[in-house]
C-alpha cells in the first residue's frame, strides 16, 4: 500500500509526538518483558532475599512438568472453543439482526452490552447461574438428567469458563460483523439473486468470502483474547480448579508466581507465552492473510 | 426471446412516497428501449421492478406472455448490468461469468463453452483468470456485460452502466453496447440520465418525469415533435431555447412588443400564456422580410465543428448554433427558423400546442 508521507520541518517535533506512545510501550511492555526475560534465567530462594543465575534451568523444569503440559492442552482446547464459538455466534447474530426490519437498532445495542460488563462481574454472574446448589441453570440441567457441578467436574468447569468468556466476546465479534455486512454492496446481493443463488448459497459463496478479512482479523483478536485476557473470568469462576482442570497458561503464571512465589518459573512461563503470541500472530499474518484478501 | 409489457405499474414505498405513478409501456421483442429522466423520476425503480428487485405495488409486468409480478429475480429470465458493475470481487472473471450458470446447474462443459464465447465477443479472453480489481473500468464493464450474455436471457436490463466511466470510454462503450445488442437481438431496457446516451442507443425512447411517462416513441420523433415542454427541454444538447409569450388573434404570438406568426397547426386560444421553443441548431440569421426575433449577442463558444453563440432573445437567455465558418455575429441580429422547427407549448400545462 502506498501511504502519504508527511514531512516535518525538524526532528524535535516528530520525536515529541512519538514520545508518549513510546514511553507507554517502554514502561508497560519493554521493561516488564526484559525483567521477565532476566528473571526467567534466575532462581530466588524461598525468602526472596537472594537470587542466582541458573541459565535455562527454569525452562527445562517447565517442560518436564506434567502439570504445565496439561495446562498447555487445557489452554488449546479452551482458546479454540472460545474463538470458534464467539466467532460463529457473533456472525449468526449479525446476520440475523440484519434481517430484522423494525427495532434493529435496539437488538444491536442489546447484543453489544455484554462487552461493557467487567470480566469479573460476567464471570460471577455465570457462576451464580450454574451454581450447583442455587443456580437456576444447574437446577434445570439436573432436572433434565444432566447433573451439573463444576466445582467437582473438571470438564464442566472448562465448559463454564468457555461459556463465560464466549459470552463476553460475542458482542465484540458481533459489532465487527455488523460493520462487515454493512460494507457489502447491496448490488452484489442483488446480482446474486438474479444469478439464481439461494439465500443459503449467497451467504456461503458471496457474503462469507467477502467477510473473510473481518473474520481473519477477529480470529487473531479472539485467540489473543482467549489466551491472555481471560484471567479475570477464570479467577472469578473456578480459580483454575477443580484439580487444575481450568488452569490456563496465563492463570498458571499468576498462580505459580504470586501464589506459589516461584518467580523464576513464572517468568519462564511468561516468556513462553510471549513467544507463543509472537509466533501465532506471525503465522497468521504470513500465511493466512494473503489468502483472505481479495 | 420476448418483449416486455408494463401495464399501469405503480410503486408506493412504505413511507407513502409514490416513485412510479402508473406507467404503461410496450417494449417490442428485440428492441432497445431507453428510460431517461432526471434523478428521482422513477426510472431506476421501474427497471428494478422489472428485474424483481423491487415489489410492484399495483399493475402488471409481463415478460413475453408471462406475468412476472410474483416471480423471484432468478425466475424471470433476465440479466442485469449494474451501475457499479456488481462484480464479485473475490472471484476471477471466469468465475464471475460462470456463477449464474453454475447456480442453475448448467453442465460444466457448456459453461466453459458459453464463457469462452462471451469472452471472445467482449474481448476479455486475456483476463479470465484475473480478479475484478486488477481490471480497468472499461474491462470491468465488459465483464459485467459478459456475465449478462452468458446466461442468454430473454431481456437485458441496464442500470446506468456507463456513468462510472470517463467521457471518452463512455462513448466507446456506448457504441459497443449498441453493436452487441443489435447482433444478439435481445430485448433491452436501459436506464440513464444522459440524454445523449438515450438518443443514440434507443429504438424506443421513454422520457419519465415525476413517476409518469412524459412521452414514448422513436428518439427522432421525440426530438422533432416533443409532446411536452419537459421533453423538449430535456432532449438536445445544447438545450432548446424557450421564449415566453401570449397567444394573440390570427394565430400570432406576442412576445413583449414583438409579434411572431404562430407555428403551423397551432391552435391556441388568444390570451393563453405560451412558450415558444426553438432549438439552437434550427436558428439562423434572417433575411430581410422574414418573420424574425432580435437576438442580442453576448459571447460565442467555439465547438470545433460549429460555433455556439450565446445571447438573449426578448430578455430570455438563448443560444444559436452556427457553422464554424459563418461570419461572427455582433450586436443585435434578426434570427429565424423554419416553420416546422418552431415548437409552441402551453405555459401552464406544458403541453404542445
Amino acid at each position: 500500500m502506498q501511504a502519504k508521507r508527511v514531512t516535518f520541518p525538524g526532528r524535535i517535533l516528530p520525536a515529541l509526538l512519538l514520545l508518549p506512545q513510546l514511553a507507554i510501550t517502554a514502561v508497560f511492555f519493554l521493561w516488564p518483558s526484559a525483567e521477565a526475560l532476566w528473571q526467567s534465567l534466575r532462581r530466588e530462594d524461598a525468602f526472596g532475599t537472594r537470587s542466582e543465575f541458573v541459565g535455562l534451568d527454569n525452562f527445562r523444569q517447565l517442560f518436564a512438568d506434567p502439570a504445565y503440559l496439561a495446562s498447555f492442552s487445557t489452554t488449546l482446547v479452551f482458546s479454540a472453543s472460545v474463538a470458534l464459538l464467539s466467532l460463529a455466534l457473533g456472525l449468526l447474530f449479525a446476520v440475523l439482526t440484519e434481517r430484522v426490519g423494525r427495532g434493529r437498532a435496539l437488538y444491536q445495542s442489546l447484543l453489544i452490552w455484554p462487552y461493557a460488563v467487567a470480566p469479573a462481574l460476567a464471570a460471577l454472574m455465570w457462576s451464580f447461574l450454574f451454581d450447583p446448589s442455587i443456580g437456576p441453570v444447574a437446577k434445570l440441567l439436573g432436572r433434565l438428567g444432566l447433573p451439573w457441578n463444576h466445582q467437582v467436574n473438571g470438564g464442566q468447569a472448562l465448559i463454564l469458563i468457555v461459556i463465560a468468556s464466549t459470552w463476553k466476546q460475542v458482542s465484540y465479534n458481533f459489532l465487527f460483523f455488523v460493520a462487515g455486512l454493512a460494507a457489502i454492496p447491496r448490488s452484489l446481493l442483488e446480482a446474486a439473486a438474479i444469478d439464481a443463488a439461494s439465500p443459503w448459497r449467497t451467504f456461503w459463496t458471496i457474503v462469507f468470502p467477502l467477510l473473510a478479512p473481518t473474520s481473519f482479523f477477529l480470529l487473531v483478536v479472539n485467540i489473543v483474547y482467549a489466551f491472555f485476557d481471560t484471567f479475570g473470568v477464570v479467577h472469578a469462576t473456578t480459580q483454575g480448579g477443580p484439580a487444575q482442570a481450568t488452569t490456563t497458561l496465563v492463570y498458571k503464571v499468576f498462580r505459580d508466581g504470586f501464589v506459589g512465589l516461584d518467580l523464576g518459573g513464572s517468568a519462564a512461563q511468561s516468556v513462553v507465552l510471549l513467544a507463543i503470541v509472537i509466533a501465532l500472530t506471525a503465522v497468521q499474518f504470513r500465511f493466512v492473510e494473503r489468502r483472505v484478501h481479495y | 426471446m420476448a418483449g416486455v409489457t408494463l401495464d399501469a405499474v405503480r410503486k408506493v414505498y412504505p413511507g407513502g412516497v409514490e416513485a412510479v405513478r402508473g406507467v404503461s409501456l410496450d417494449v417490442q421483442n428485440g428492441s432497445f428501449c431507453v428510460l431517461v429522466g432526471p434523478s428521482g423520476c422513477g426510472k431506476s425503480t421501474l427497471l428494478r421492478m422489472v428485474a424483481g428487485l423491487e415489489t410492484i405495488s399495483s399493475g402488471t409486468v409481463r415478460i413475453g406472455a408471462r406475468v412476472v409480478n410474483d416471480l423471484e429475480p432468478a425466475g424471470r429470465d433476465i440479466a442485469m448490468v449494474f451501475q457499479n458493475y456488481a462484480l464479485y470481487p473475490h472471484m476471477s472473471v471466469y468465475e464471475n461469468m460462470a456463477y449464474g450458470l453454475r447456480n442453475r446447474g448448467t453442465p460444466k462443459a457448456e459453461i466453459a463453452a458459453r464463457v469462452a464465447e462471451a469472452a471472445r465477443i467482449l474481448a476479455v479472453e486475456p483476463y479470465l483468470q484475473r480478479r475484478p480489481r486488477e481490471l480497468s473500468g472499461g474491462q470491468r464493464q465488459r465483464v459485467a456485460m459478459g456475465r449478462a450474455i452468458v446466461r442468454q436471457p430473454q431481456v437485458f436490463l441496464f442500470d446506468e452502466p456507463l456513468s462510472n466511466l470517463d467521457a471518452k470510454l463512455r462513448v466507446q462503450m456506448r457504441v459497443e453496447i449498441k453493436r452487441l445488442q443489435k447482433s444478439l437481438g435481445v430485448t433491452s431496457l436501459y436506464v440513464t440520465h444522459d440524454q445523449v446516451e438515450a438518443m443514440t442507443l434507443s429504438d424506443q425512447l421513454v422520457v419519465l418525469n415525476g413517476g409518469l411517462v412524459e412521452q414514448a416513441g422513436p428518439p427522432t420523433e421525440l426530438y422533432r415533435r416533443p409532446a411536452t415542454r419537459f421533453v423538449a427541454g430535456f432532449l438536445g444538447s445544447p438545450g432548446m431555447n424557450f421564449i415566453a409569450g401570449t397567444a394573440a388573434e390570427g394565430g400570432t404570438i406576442r412576445i413583449g412588443d414583438l409579434t411572431w406568426p404562430a407555428p403551423v397547426g397551432a391552435a391556441a386560444r388568444p390570451g393563453t400564456a405560451v412558450e415558444l421553443g426553438l432549438r439552437p441548431e434550427d436558428l439562423r440569421v434572417a433575411d430581410d422580410g422574414e418573420p424574425a426575433l432580435p437576438f442580442t449577442v453576448e459571447f460565442a463558444e467555439e465547438l470545433g465543428a460549429s460555433r455556439l453563440v450565446h445571447g438573449r432573445i426578448a430578455g430570455s437567455a438563448a443560444a444559436v448554433q452556427l457553422p464554424a465558418e459563418a461570419a461572427p455575429l455582433l450586436g443585435t441580429v434578426p434570427v429565424t427558423a423554419r416553420a416546422e422547427a418552431v415548437h409552441l407549448f402551453d405555459a401552464e400545462t406544458g403541453r404542445r400546442l
